[in-house]
């Protein structure tokens, strides 16, 4: 994966406005945060192909950065992504990693399911 | 220089005032005492409450607020605030708690614009974009410098804003406005104990320990730094 470019990555979210996707969204603080450090409150959720559709979509921030997506009915919101996927031509697949490279957050979207 | 700067904004009588910010309890810090000394008196305040800071964190020790029920509990905690601070005119556009970055800058703009066309507040409160840390904040300077910007400059109003970032005087200078507002000390920290779900008062303010003198100093003080349009 490469670090983001926000105006690269800004001409992917709009090239999937409009259509009918499929959403994977995911953030973790890792299964071994409270075994390395039990002041640490271990969390993680994901959701794995939900249906979405998106009028309008923004990354922003000087990095690591922000991506909100508007829907009819709500928002889909990312926070602390660091990295894309440069030779994905169809999807958008965002990541974000901390200072060990360990993946924080993902946000992918893809007009087909993902695996 | 500071005192007699103080004396001036104090005694300003402003036509309307129109505060703008995105969450309920930002109004509980920094403008608080400031509004408060307008509505004593008399100018009539309207507060423009962008969102219902829905994604807040804080839900109460232990947990008395859910996802579900913050919303409602926070406007609840806002009409409070203003009732103490004497804000007659709250308005809740009903935008989204940390979308206002993302959000499409025409129905902000809209919103605000609207409010100053049918208001025509002498002065507004905002934060100051680019130096207010959170990015709700700093869209919602964005979108009420934007919106001051689009009217004549005749009709523009003196637009006051907040700057809490670190660093934001290397920037932006010293601020030019400095308000004492020791005479309305009692509104504004009614309205900060307003908002129960966010700040644990015995946190904030101890359990009545502080002397007054302790309460002047942290709380006696608003700083504003009057926006520069360009022509």
């Amino acid at each position: 994966m490469r670090t983001i470019e926000p105006t690269e990555v800004q001409r992917r979210i709009d090239r999937l406005q409009g259509q009918e996707l499929y959403i994977h969204l995911e953030q973790t603080t890792g299964a071994y945060a409270a075994h390395l450090d039990s002041t640490k409150h271990p969390a993680a959720t994901f959701i794995s192909n939900a249906r979405i559709r998106y009028a309008r979509g923004s990354i922003s921030g000087g990095g690591p950065y922000r991506v909100g997506l508007k829907m009819a009915q709500g928002w889909v919101y990312s926070e602390g992504l660091t990295h894309y996927e440069e030779d994905e031509q169809q999807r958008l697949i965002l990541a974000g990693h901390d200072q060990q490279g360990k993946l924080v957050v993902a946000l992918q979207l893809s007009p087909e399911p993902f695996a | 220089m500071t005192e007699e700067r103080t004396a001036q904004m104090t005694d300003k009588r402003e036509r309307h005032v129109l505060v703008v910010l995105p969450h309920p309890d930002d109004e509980a810090f920094g403008v608080a005492g400031t509004v408060a000394g307008h509505a004593r008196r008399g100018t009539p305040v309207t507060y423009a409450c962008l969102t219902l800071g829905q994604m807040g964190r804080n839900m109460g020790i232990p947990p008395f607020a859910s996802r579900v029920t913050l919303p409602d509990i926070r406007r609840r905690e806002l009409e409070a605030s203003c009732r103490a601070l004497g804000i007659a005119d709250l308005r809740m556009p009903g935008f989204h708690d940390k979308m206002l970055e993302f959000e499409d800058p025409a129905l902000l703009d809209g919103a605000i614009g609207g409010l100053l066309r049918e208001l025509q507040p002498s002065l507004v409160l905002t934060f100051y974009p680019g130096h207010a840390v959170h990015p709700d904040h700093d869209a919602c300077g964005a979108a009420v410098v934007r919106a001051v910007a689009a009217l004549p400059e005749r009709e523009r109003p003196v637009v006051h804003a907040v700057a809490i970032a670190r660093d934001h005087e290397r920037d932006i200078g010293p601020p030019d406005v400095i308000v004492d507002v020791r005479d309305t000390l009692g509104p504004k920290l009614a309205a900060i104990r307003a908002h129960r779900s966010q700040f644990q008062a015995a946190e904030l303010m101890g359990t009545g320990s502080y002397t007054e003198e302790e309460l002047q100093a942290r709380f006696g003080t608003e700083r504003y730094w009057t926006y520069r349009f360009g022509p």
